[in-house]
């Protein structure tokens, strides 16, 4: 599975990058970046899946 | 508090709340969850003739459909109140909170970096450090048996004080930046001349801290707008002193009001309290479900051209109140949502608004937050209202949250 930010939707809550750090980071403006290329380990789906239900602005998805 | 006096209001109270709310009537915060309960099954868009025409939206959805439309609504004023700011789109009169793109855009990347989430964590040392000393203050006090107040003894030190030493204000000056808040934020709905004379003496404090930044320049937040460029020029005087007060304004009162109602849901809620205090694992779902539950702000915009919202005649120049808190207990997007769940896995909660104007300051009130409640229930595992409800105050108008919570504790 894969991650993935809309940067046009993201606004900088952070939510995502407080719940799971290891999938998220933020640039200096403090706007949300996925690590790498965004593939998330099976033990991190959970987080990833938390980190998309808490986006207030619904800019995280999770693709296969 | 010496300097805060009641607002008389030039309106009277409320008579209905779906055709004649007035937010500024100390019945509303202290009722807010009903209120927009009884309203969402009856006018989800209520409407007022108060403050020159307001509309009051309660549903999540409408909430955030006004959010995102920024060519039917300014944000140039964002405070409800008697008197509307001559300000004009897209500047506003304390940018970026009271701009409107694509100006907005480029004023708020001045600001975004010093409140990123990773340079606001290098403040969490000293704000633990204040809230112990604000602690021992209290301690003290309840050794000499004096009643303590975990409003006016605590929470409403902490944003102060810390944004004072963000914008490298007198600390001491602290009495006087939360009348300019109750100024701006609470008399709302009194004589709009004696608002005016506010705003005027807020602006005179405003530019003689400028001047003195300018003969002392020093590592700051005020010295860092004076030197910032845009658009390849430094940024005048009148629109530094704005910013300064957005951060001031917006900086106090919103996190003093989300640390009340997280220490008032916990003097009230036995088991949360100590599920908390036991299993300092729930401290971030807890403080997440506070912001929901208790969200402090509501912020407004002003009808930017005539037009009809789902079936609201919205005319130019009218109020619109945005109550992200309303969104919050909104039953179409929270399961149980009224009730307040320490350890709420999914809370898509907008209590820091939403789209482009999310608040600037959300990362350090978040800090801000969690280390306030850490610190009291760590001193204090065991407290209560001393007292009733009644003794509670609230405040009035687009900030809620209690201005007295007295407090009986216990010292493990």
């Amino acid at each position: 599975m894969r991650i993935h930010v809309d940067a046009d939707k993201c606004q900088g809550h952070n939510r995502c990058y407080a719940l799971a750090p290891e999938l998220f980071d933020v640039d200096d403006y403090g706007n949300a970046v996925v690590i790498g290329d965004g593939t998330v380990s099976p033990e991190l789906v959970e987080r990833a899946k938390l980190a998309v239900a808490n986006c207030p602005e619904f800019a995280i998805s999770l693709s296969e | 508090m010496s300097s805060i006096k009641p607002t008389v209001s030039i309106y009277g109270p409320v008579t209905d709340w779906a055709t004649d709310f007035d937010h500024a009537d100390p019945a509303y915060n202290r009722n807010a969850d009903r209120i927009w309960g009884e309203l969402r099954q009856t006018c989800p868009v209520a409407h007022s003739d108060r403050y020159g025409g307001t509309w009051l939206p309660v549903t999540h959805e409408a909430v955030r459909e006004i959010a995102y439309d920024t060519e039917n609504y300014t944000s140039r004023a964002v405070v409800v109140s008697t008197v509307v700011p001559d300000d004009p789109a897209p500047v506003g009169g304390a940018p970026p909170i009271t701009s409107d793109p694509p100006f907005h855009h480029d004023a708020r990347r001045l600001l975004l970096p010093p409140f990123s989430p990773k340079k606001i964590a290098e403040w969490e040392g000293e704000i633990r450090v204040l809230c112990r000393s604000l602690l021992d203050g209290m301690q003290a006090k309840v050794a000499a048996g004096e009643r303590v107040d975990a409003a006016i003894d605590y929470a409403q030190h902490i944003p102060v004080n810390v944004i004072s030493r963000m914008l490298g204000f007198p600390l001491e000056d602290d009495d006087i930046f939360r009348g300019f808040v109750h100024d701006i934020l609470e008399s709302i709905n009194g004589d709009p001349d004696e608002r005016v004379r506010s705003f005027e003496r807020i602006d005179a404090y405003l530019m003689a801290q400028i001047e003195d930044h300018r003969t002392n320049p020093r590592d700051d937040l005020t010295t860092y707008l004076m030197d910032v460029e845009m658009y390849g020029a430094k940024l005048p005087d009148d629109m530094v002193g704005g910013v300064i007060l957005l951060l001031l304004v917006a900086g106090i009162d919103t996190t003093w009001s989300a640390i009340g109602s997280s220490l008032w849901h916990l003097a009230t809620h036995d088991e949360d309290r100590r599920r908390l205090v036991a299993d300092s694992g729930l401290m971030t779902t807890a403080i997440e479900e506070f912001l929901r539950a208790y969200a402090p702000v509501t912020m407004a915009r002003l009808v930017a051209k005539d037009h009809d919202f789902h079936g609201c005649p919205m005319k130019k120049d009218e109020w619109v109140l945005l109550p992200f808190p309303a969104a919050n207990r909104d039953p179409a997007e929270f399961v149980d949502v009224d009730k307040v769940l320490i350890d709420r896995q999914e809370n898509r909660h907008a209590a820091f608004g939403l789209g482009i104007h999310r608040c600037l300051g959300s990362n350090l009130a978040r800090l801000e937050l969690r280390v306030a409640v850490e610190e009291f229930i760590g001193r204090f595992p065991d407290f209560s209202i001393d007292g009733t409800e009644d003794d509670v105050v609230w405040s009035v108008g687009q900030i809620r949250g209690p201005r007295e919570l007295p407090v009986r504790v216990t010292r493990d």
